[in-house]
């Protein structure tokens, strides 16, 4: 039991942790500009792709930090020529906008690097395994992505807090009119958050790319999730997207991880139910199963009971 | 007076053209597509009363669609094990209800806000019943769908549902009045303030209208009209799969109400018709067809944001004062070129993308080795792009010309 403990709460903070990589991003763009943007994992996606390509010709290493660079170029490109357009026709036609985008990354990546899954793979200084406990091994990539997801959420904090730009950023979000008559230019600001909000994906995509698979529906998998972090997290805090983003990694590695479901459940309760409905299914469900589920059963609750997000202040 | 024999007219001549549909194109796969197009013009329709007049952004709208089709199929498998005995013309009735029953439930709690709130509601409620669809494998029936037979129910004036056609006239009589149905729920007091809440709910709510209760209203006439449409659905294929009630659905008539037109009640029949027909017309030819369906929805946001609906609109101005005909050499003059871009960017598209050396498409045969095919293709869009550049500002000028108001007084007011 331990050592399933163990592992469970690893792997999700590992995932909890890679999750945290996209929704801060989407949460920033969204205390600036009001919007979700849906098409967030696909710049995540777009960013596993581009390093695979990439790795193909000059390795993992060069993949690792051009690809994050272009996508976030295509992302400020987006919003400038695409969001900024539609942005005068109110947050229905950016939302809708976004969905189309989405939409149309993914099937363009299926135009340009077809509906297989690609072979990309760990590079081969991170092919060990970092360590064996309770004889199961946890490989060395792993690490590697948690370090560099605690190293950007470390990075990203002192920015934001500490340095020049983070606090023109902040003020931005909160007084852009007061901030634009100081000098500086706000819709430029924007671009800048919304290019590095989306390389900052980009970057997700391409240390996730070896382990969870490169594939043109990775974005779709992902998408909805972060989706329902930020809003858990409550719609534009930082925080609260770690919080989130934590609290969902973990839940789905120790849903997964976990053996028991309903019939242990009426086991222990002493109940028996007849087998002949229509809905029966649900007494032989367990948590493995409804692993995928619990992140939009968790969303639907929060939104009803507390609409704002754990840590969200906004009413919108 | 006028008006009202003019709006008899034009819903007379709705259901005479759906009645006489199959006379003139009477070919299986013809009516084949109109029962398609007969199902997407009730589910783009109820759509439109969320997103256009409630102003209620919903990625889950499949999820009465889709639980409308399965109680559908699940009614038409109790009559063929003669456990149950009901009539097949009704069996859209039974996804209306079942999508108005959801739409109470889901509306109870998600009608609350508006905007962003309601839009990730919705999302969560839709993948939650896409992926309890995979869960609950007795229900649903798991990858494989649920299948009926829609030919066990007591004969209706003579049709036994054999053939499509049968089916196709049951269709319009939903469709029709369904359409009609929707249309007057815009005329009701609940439509007007459906609008209202939609454009301002602070103030609805100062005149004394709870805008959540609105928004409930519109909520369940929306997933009832779904849920007809699902109805249909299971009637036409006898057949309904988890794929029908998920985001994959949802996004599709998200994206034929937004191409047709949001806010107009013809818009989504249109957004229906033509997105029906080009899978038809275009899925046939080319692997590439949900690409181009991509690029025409971000286009369509970006520079048509009411639609086609609103395009067509737009030239209300210029008709009534009688300058459309100034507008159509700038439109030929800028519409030409931009064919020819858009083709030429097709063809290369497709060349890129084709699996045999020799690539047919529009008469033309296109090598793939061939740089001569190649450089032809980029001339044509270039030349195509150039030239629509070029003749925009006339087209603007025209433009401005036509609408500009009358100098001269006394046209303006008669008209």
């Amino acid at each position: 039991m331990p050592e399933v403990l163990v592992f469970a709460t690893l792997n999700g903070l590992v995932t909890g942790l890679l999750l945290f990589m996209l929704a801060s991003g989407l949460t920033v763009i969204f205390s600036m500009m009001g919007v979700l943007n849906f098409a967030h994992a696909s710049f995540y996606m777009l960013g596993a792709y581009f390093a695979y390509s990439i790795s193909l010709y000059f390795g993992y290493w060069t993949g690792l930090i051009l690809a994050p660079l272009i996508v976030g170029v295509l992302g400020a490109l987006v919003e400038r020529y695409g969001l900024r357009r539609v942005h005068q026709h109110g947050h229905v036609a950016e939302l809708v906008f976004t969905f189309g985008l989405a939409f149309l990354i993914e099937e363009a990546v299926q135009f340009f690097w077809g509906q297989d899954t690609k072979n990309y793979q760990t590079p081969d200084l991170l092919d060990f395994p970092l360590f064996t406990l309770f004889g199961q091994e946890f490989s060395a990539y792993r690490g590697f992505m948690l370090t560099i997801s605690i190293g950007i959420f470390i990075g990203l904090y002192q920015v934001l807090t500490r340095s020049r730009v983070g606090l023109i950023i902040q003020a931005a979000i909160s007084h852009p009119h007061m901030v634009a008559n100081l000098g500086h230019n706000v819709p430029l600001i924007f671009t800048a958050v919304f290019g590095v909000g989306t390389a900052l994906a980009g970057l997700a995509g391409v240390i996730a790319g070896p382990v969870l698979t490169t594939f043109p529906g990775m974005a779709l998998v992902l998408g909805s999730i972060v989706f329902v972090i930020v809003v858990i997290g409550g719609l534009g805090s930082l925080p609260g997207a770690l919080i989130a983003s934590l609290l969902i990694g973990l839940l789905q590695s120790y849903a997964i991880a976990a053996n028991v479901g309903m019939p242990e459940l009426l086991e222990l309760l002493g109940l028996e139910f007849p087998r002949s409905h229509p809905l029966d299914d649900l007494w032989t469900l367990n948590l493995a199963q409804i692993a995928p589920v619990l992140p939009f059963l968790l969303l639907v609750l929060v939104l009803i009971f507390r609409p704002t997000g754990l840590m969200g202040k906004r009413e919108q | 007076m006028k008006t009202l024999a003019a709006k008899w007219g034009l819903w007379g001549g709705y259901l005479a053209v759906l009645l006489l549909l199959p006379q003139v194109f009477d070919s299986i796969l013809a009516i084949s597509i109109f029962n398609q197009m007969a199902i997407a013009i009730v589910f783009a329709l109820s759509y439109n009363m969320l997103l256009g007049q409630g102003g209620m952004l919903s990625f889950g709208h499949a999820v009465y669609f889709g639980l409308g089709g399965f109680l559908a199929v699940h009614v038409l498998r109790l009559m063929e094990f003669e456990a149950m005995y009901f009539s097949i013309a009704l069996i859209p009735l039974i996804g209306g209800l079942t999508g108005l029953l959801a739409g109470i439930f889901v509306g109870s709690f998600s009608t609350r806000k508006a905007g962003t709130v309601f839009a990730m509601i919705s999302l969560g409620i839709g993948e939650l019943v896409a992926a309890s669809s995979l869960i609950f494998t007795g229900f649903f029936g798991g990858e494989a769908g649920v299948s009926g037979d829609r030919t066990f129910g007591p004969p209706l004036f003579g049709m036994d549902f054999f053939s499509d056609t049968d089916v196709y006239y049951l269709a319009v009589f939903w469709v029709f009045v369904s359409t009609l149905f929707m249309y007057l729920f815009t005329r009701t007091p609940a439509g007007r303030m459906a609008n209202a809440v939609r454009d301002n709910p602070e103030r609805a709510e100062f005149i004394g209208y709870s805008a959540r209760w609105v928004r409930f209203i519109s909520f369940c006439a929306a997933g009832t009209f779904a849920g007809v449409a699902g109805g249909l659905f299971a009637l036409n294929y006898e057949f309904v799969t988890d794929e029908n009630l998920n985001l994959v659905t949802s996004g599709r008539v998200l994206l034929m109400a937004y191409i047709g037109g949001l806010g107009f009640f013809i818009g989504p029949i249109i957004g229906a018709i033509i997105l029906t027909l080009m899978n038809f017309l275009l899925s046939n030819y080319t692997e590439l067809f949900l690409l181009y369906l991509g690029i025409l929805f971000v286009l369509t946001v970006l520079f048509l944001p009411r639609g086609f609906a609103g395009f067509i609109m737009m030239h209300q101005a210029a008709w009534l004062r009688g300058r459309l005909h100034g507008l159509a050499l700038p439109y030929l003059l800028t519409g030409l070129p931009a064919l020819l871009f858009i083709l030429s960017a097709v063809c290369l598209l497709e060349l890129s993308h084709a699996s045999e050396p020799v690539l047919h498409f529009l008469g033309l045969s296109l090598a793939r080795d061939s740089a001569l095919s190649w450089a032809g293709l980029v001339l044509g869009a270039g030349l195509g792009a150039f030239l629509t550049a070029r003749s925009t500002p006339g087209l603007r000028r025209a433009w401005e010309a036509a609408n500009a108001p009358e100098t001269r007084g006394g046209r303006e007011r008669a008209s």
